[in-house]
């Protein structure tokens, strides 16, 4: 067959067993099955391309950055700006310099903690977020609290795994110095309508950061239309390297911040008895940084914008929808998050069986998934349970892994029922 | 499914469902709380020793099958014995469950069905919670966590 391939349009159906081929782990048995991961929302696999581009890095230009007048620091420097210009384009940002190079989702919210909402912090003060959040968005806010005497203030989740806009509103007060929310909550799935929180609290003159480690690789972002103060992800979720991640700021906030560390790279001239700054965003990169692992980044933001987002939430939505149909179909399979929004996230519990030994029987069966809190324990303190299984989605899963899953669960059942 | 039998024999499956010895041990002498943040396991053992005797061995917890599976057989293996001899099969059954090549003593007993687990790293923590748990109560520290 020499026919030419059709130019895809975005919304085209994703050529999945064609994608599959770019992700060489995934041509692997385990236990003499074929491997199904649906791991996906704690990690996710690299493209041939990502691996590429970092083994290209170090074997042919790599070298410190922002400091050597020789070829290969020049080219270094020139790559990791131009994963910075990537990422610019892939959140809307409206520069590349709103965009800060961090270890990962955590250490943006640290940052951000630290540097912009610490010195506006009074005693009696509240920051708000939700009752879905992961740790990395409640224990920054926890060490903040601890240190300033300010409250945490917690909109309750409802049953369906959603929080309601007018329990949000509601908490928004005159205290309320800051907002952070999870935009795809990683236990559940349950896509957060952050644009409206956004528009709530800015109408009470409130910033707002946005936690989007399990969205931007399911979902088109643009912060610039959800008019979000702060947005973060780590690229190791986003098909990038891992120790690599993002704070977007708007430029506004990020000249205001304070350095969240000192070193070097982030200084314009020091002396014994001062310092000054360099300008935004080296002001936040203390140290050498990931250069590969941006890199890198920038080469997973290159592949998807190729595959297309939208073909890619298409694809993940109609996996969800069949793995809930047929999970849901499992006699004694109970299923935690069912809003109408929601990412490629399936967190269940069977009746027969504790999460940790479905863990370990779908692995002897080729399925990975997660067993566990999901670093998320208040909302397994809100449904009464101490862990859930997760079965979780990307681009390159399948119909056939969904079957995988179930026929393991069945065998779960067998032996356990 | 022979793979999964071997982790998952018929004994741990039945005291899964049925664990023995579940209860507040009444009157008791020592207890403890094990937790395990990896995976939420929760278990807290109650004895009651006289005499450097464990005369009476309970828990109580929530954990997956290999966990509770573990606790229930060891409150049966330990009652009636020594403090001493209690802490001499903890370290077999430690051995067993992680060495290579260990072949169950005979005073394991029952216990020998968990051996299964050490080609499972990260399921090991489950079988020696209670272990732990035991080992802190006796030594009358109140909480123990695998981490």
């Amino acid at each position: 067959m020499s026919t030419p391939t059709p130019v895809q349009t975005k919304a085209a159906k994703l050529d999945v067993e064609r994608l599959r081929q770019d992700f060489p782990i995934l041509r692997q048995e385990i236990a003499g099955k074929p491997l199904a991961y649906l791991d996906n929302a704690a990690s996710v696999q690299k493209p041939e391309a990502v691996i590429q581009a970092v083994e290209r890095c170090y074997r042919e230009y790599y070298a410190n950055i922002h400091r050597g007048v020789h070829a290969l620091s020049q080219r270094s420097t020139e790559a990791y700006e131009a994963a910075r210009a990537k990422v610019a384009d892939f959140l809307g940002a409206e520069q590349p310099a709103e965009n800060v190079f961090v270890r990962g989702t955590t250490e943006a919210i640290n940052l951000v903690a630290q540097s912009f909402v610490r010195p506006r912090l009074k005693p009696g003060d509240e920051i708000l977020i939700t009752g879905m959040e992961h740790h990395s968005n409640i224990v920054p806010w926890q060490l903040l609290r601890d240190e300033t005497g300010a409250q945490l203030n917690v909109v309750p989740l409802q049953a369906d795994g959603t929080v309601r806009l007018e329990d949000f509103e509601a908490r928004l007060n005159e205290r309320t110095r800051f907002v952070s929310v999870v935009h795809v909550s990683n236990a559940l799935g349950t896509v957060n309508p952050v644009k409206e929180m956004i528009r709530l609290a800015h109408e009470r003159g409130v910033p707002v950061l946005v936690d989007g480690a399990q969205a931007v690789p399911h979902m088109g972002v643009d912060v610039r239309d959800l008019d979000a103060d702060f947005y973060c992800f780590s690229g190791h979720k986003l098909y990038g390297p891992t120790g690599i991640g993002v704070l977007y700021g708007r430029m506004e906030h990020l000249k205001g911040m304070r350095p969240y560390q000192g070193g070097g790279d982030m200084i314009r001239y020091v002396t014994f008895e001062k310092t000054d700054f360099a300008e935004v965003p080296q002001k936040f990169e203390a140290g050498t940084p990931n250069i590969v692992g941006t890199i890198g980044l920038g080469a997973a933001i290159d592949y998807l914008q190729q595959v297309g987002l939208d073909a890619i939430a298409a694809h993940e939505a109609d996996l969800l929808d069949y793995a809930t149909r047929q999970l849901s179909a499992l006699e004694g399979v109970r299923i935690y998050g069912t809003a109408p929004e929601k990412a490629a996230v399936v967190s269940f519990t069977m009746d027969q069986a504790h999460p940790h030994d479905i863990g370990t029987i779908l692995d002897m069966n080729g399925v990975a998934i997660r067993a566990g809190h999901h670093c998320a324990q208040p909302v397994m303190d809100f449904y009464g349970v101490a862990a859930t299984a997760r079965a979780s989605f990307g681009l390159y899963n399948t119909h056939a892994e969904v079957d995988a899953l179930v026929a393991a669960l069945d065998k779960v059942r067998e032996l356990f029922g | 499914m022979s793979d999964l039998r071997e982790l998952y024999q018929e004994v741990i499956l039945d005291h899964n469902k049925r664990p023995r010895n579940y209860r507040v041990a009444e009157p008791h002498t020592h207890h403890a709380d094990g937790y395990n943040p990896l995976c939420g396991d929760k278990v807290t053992i109650y004895a009651d020793v006289e005499d450097g005797v464990v005369k009476d061995l309970s828990f109580q917890g929530d954990g997956c099958a290999i966990s509770t599976a573990s606790a229930s057989i060891l409150t049966e293996a330990i009652k009636g014995k020594t403090v001493e001899e209690a802490q001499a099969l903890f370290e077999q059954f430690h051995d067993l469950v992680t060495l290579d090549d260990v072949e169950p003593s005979p005073e394991l007993g029952k216990l020998a069905v968990l051996a299964g687990v050490k080609d499972y790293p990260n399921r090991v923590k489950c079988a020696t919670l209670a272990w732990h748990t035991l080992h802190a109560a006796l030594e009358e520290r109140e909480s123990v966590s695998t981490e």
